[in-house]
């Protein structure tokens, strides 16, 4: 039978987008750092302008280093294309912005990392837009919440701390439902580990920050367009999305979904949304990420078997209370983590140790390999207490809803030898037991 | 643009532009399980550029309704009946793989309607290969991944496309999984089956361009010499390390070529 050329994830992981420099044959992908690039001629800076030619004029809108990490993620996400922004948040920001406006509503899973919950419930309702926060496991919840203005659903693959699996079929499937789109942050499992696109999500970003970067050196975001929603589909999605649909007045009445049957929310973004709020990624940023995901697949491989190994030691620890990963047979999302994440569920998960607030301290306070900070996904270890820090803002109520309580512990796996991580968290355990 | 069409609404990108009598016409025709938009860069410069600009969708895709047309005969007749409708009496044409057939048979069935055509990966004979045709027939998606794998040139298979931030294979796999059921098999049929393409040659009477990729596996460069030859006078661009999508793979260079040529 004939099979057709695809190229495979992990040499997508090192060669998407790229190829050696045309003007110097230079193998590793060049930092362009340039604000501005030169016209041939009038016609051709007006033609580069106007969306009539392909090419870079500015930096803040595309740059060739950039380029080359939107293609890539776009490859290994399956997408048609990508925006690199200066951060998750910024990622998440101009998803929304591109999509809605004031009068507008969303629908978001209440497991959320702290800052896009505070983008959420306090920033964007001051610009008219508001969300509604539901249970992600409860389907109900989610169509229950939905209104005339919902304009959006959205969640983590796995949230934040609770790791609660989304059910990205069941929420994509009521979403397109009511003809509107799912957005998915995929920051804790990559595409190595899932790719949303492929179970109905229609909108993926990234903390690039996080595992695809690998080293914690830069801050990034991507936001990729899956290229499978219609914007305009009678009886469903139609007249719910003018920015897309509507001539823009900010480009020559340009009606984005003429221009591009598979890629209208991506040109909508980068001709309006990295135009006008301007959260652009530097080149030098590009570059770094790149070198990230050229070991990505090699990375997350290990990420999962030392979490693995991890999580055994504390379920079997009698300093600890519970574990939460959804591989584990009394997680509740084991089912659909088997199904939707058979590579692993990641290196993020949270345990809460038994004892008081104080032993908590003690436990953080002891470890030595495991880093004490606000970040995960890196090639390091580390450690965080949500309540006191990434979680801060976050009501007692919706706390508990999330899954968090004062003695939870999240972890972050790094790359270290397991045995000597065991051993750091070994220690920290006993000395917590004795405080 | 909407217009009627042999009974059915067709739909043709303008550029955002209202037509304009007193300017030219080009009109563009895609190709199998294609729409409109994979002319967006080309049609959108001469759509500001003192044209007229259709990039349609045939019947049966993107936008259009009806069917898919089941000849490469049909569809130029349809084209002429396009013409009709939008109330123009002569355009150049322009078209890509099957589209650059109907292109070839338009001007040789109506050549006091055809100012210029420009044909883009080109071959005539076109013939179809069986298991193409049988995953189209099936609605497998397996067709839109051989279609997608011999499209693209080696080097464009990994990207580097020069839009920036566009995945060149995923949007061509979405735009082929938004086609109709049956359409990719009737183009591809269509494209099989058609055996008029040194005839209508023979009968062109206006300027005539073709646009070759030399690395093209699914209309191979050397199948288009028959059509040269027949072609009186043609001009024949050949774009190095190009595959059979040109406007994705090298939008720039379709664009020198096409404007080289349409110049007024």
């Amino acid at each position: 039978m004939t099979k057709p050329k695809t190229t495979r994830f992990d040499t997508l992981a090192l060669h998407a987008g790229a190829r050696p420099d045309p003007a110097t044959g230079a193998r590793a992908t060049p930092i362009y750092q340039s604000a501005s690039f030169v016209f041939r001629d009038s016609d051709h800076a007006a033609a580069l302008f106007n969306m009539e030619r392909a090419g870079h004029v500015y930096s803040r809108i595309s740059n060739p280093t950039c380029a080359v990490l939107e293609e890539r993620i776009s490859a290994l996400e399956d997408g048609v294309g990508a925006i690199a922004v200066a951060s998750g948040q910024a990622a998440l920001h101009l998803a929304i912005v591109t999509l809605m406006g004031a009068g507008s509503h969303i629908v978001a899973s209440r497991s959320l990392y702290g800052g896009s919950h505070n983008l959420l419930d306090f920033t964007l309702p001051r610009f008219g837009i508001e969300t509604t926060f539901v249970d992600p496991r409860d389907l109900d919840a989610w169509r229950a919440a939905l209104r005339p203005n919902t304009r959006l659903l959205f969640g983590e693959t796995l949230g934040n701390p609770g790791l609660e699996v989304l059910d990205i079929p069941r929420v994509a499937g009521l979403a397109h439902e009511h003809g509107l789109p799912l957005l998915v942050d995929s920051t804790f499992t990559t595409p190595y580990l899932m790719r949303p696109f492929e179970h109905g999500a229609d909108l993926v970003y990234h903390s690039a920050t996080k595992f695809l970067s690998g080293h914690g050196v830069v801050i990034g975001g991507l936001l990729v367009d899956g290229g499978r929603f219609d914007w305009g589909e009678p009886g469903k999605s139609a007249g719910k999305f003018p920015t897309l649909t509507e001539p823009y007045a900010g480009f020559h009445d340009m009606v984005f979904v003429d221009e591009s049957t598979t890629a209208a929310f991506l040109l909508r973004a980068r001709r309006e949304g990295i135009r006008d709020f301007g959260a652009c990624m530097a080149p030098m940023t590009a570059f770094q990420i790149l070198q990230g995901i050229e070991t990505l697949p090699l990375r997350m491989q290990r990420h999962v078997e030392n979490t693995r190994r991890i999580v055994a030691f504390l379920a079997a620890h009698e300093m600890v209370e519970s574990v939460g990963y959804p591989e584990l047979p009394q997680h509740p999302d084991r089912a659909l983590a088997t199904e939707l994440l058979p590579r692993g569920c990641g290196a993020v998960f949270s345990f809460s140790i038994r004892g008081t607030r104080e032993q908590g301290r003690k436990f953080i306070e002891s470890l030595r390999i495991f880093s004490h900070l606000a970040n995960v996904g890196d090639a390091k270890s580390l450690v965080i207490h949500p309540a006191s820090t990434t979680h801060f803002r976050v009501s007692a109520e919706d706390l508990r809803a999330a899954g968090i309580t004062e003695g939870t512990i999240r972890l972050s796996v790094g790359l270290e030898d397991a045995e000597d991580l065991i051993e750091d968290l070994s220690r920290a355990l006993y000395a917590a037991g004795k405080a | 643009m909407r217009c009627d069409v042999a009974e059915h609404s067709a739909y043709a990108y303008t550029g955002s532009r209202a037509f304009d009598p007193a300017l030219p016409t080009v009109v563009f025709v895609h190709g199998a399980a294609h729409d409109h938009s994979v002319w967006a860069l080309q049609s959108r410069y001469f759509a500001h550029h003192r044209r007229n600009v259709l990039a349609v969708d045939l019947p049966g895709h993107g936008r259009s309704g009806g069917g898919p047309l089941p000849s490469v005969e049909a569809i130029a007749e349809w084209l002429a009946a396009l013409l009709d409708a939008a109330r123009i009496e002569h355009a150049a044409l322009v078209g890509h793989s099957l589209g650059a057939l109907a292109v070839l048979e338009a001007a040789g069935r109506h050549p006091e309607r055809v100012e210029n055509i420009a044909l883009l990966g080109p071959a005539v004979p076109m013939p179809v290969a069986d298991a193409l045709l049988d995953a189209a027939k099936a609605n497998d998606h397996l067709a839109y991944e051989l279609i997608t794998g011999w499209s693209f040139a080696p080097g464009h298979q990994l990207g580097g496309n020069q839009q920036p931030g566009v995945w060149m294979i995923g949007n061509a796999l979405r735009l082929m999984e938004r086609s109709q059921p049956g359409a990719l098999y009737a183009d591809l049929v269509a494209c099989h089956r058609y055996a008029g393409g040194l005839a209508a040659a023979g009968k062109v009477r206006c300027p005539a361009l073709l646009i070759l990729g030399q690395r093209d596996l699914m209309a191979p460069a050397k199948n288009a010499a028959a059509l040269t030859a027949a072609l009186a006078g043609c001009r024949v661009v050949t774009i190095p390390d190009c595959g059979h999508s040109l406007m994705a793979e090298v939008p720039d260079a379709v664009l020198d070529a096409l404007r080289a040529f349409l110049r007024p």
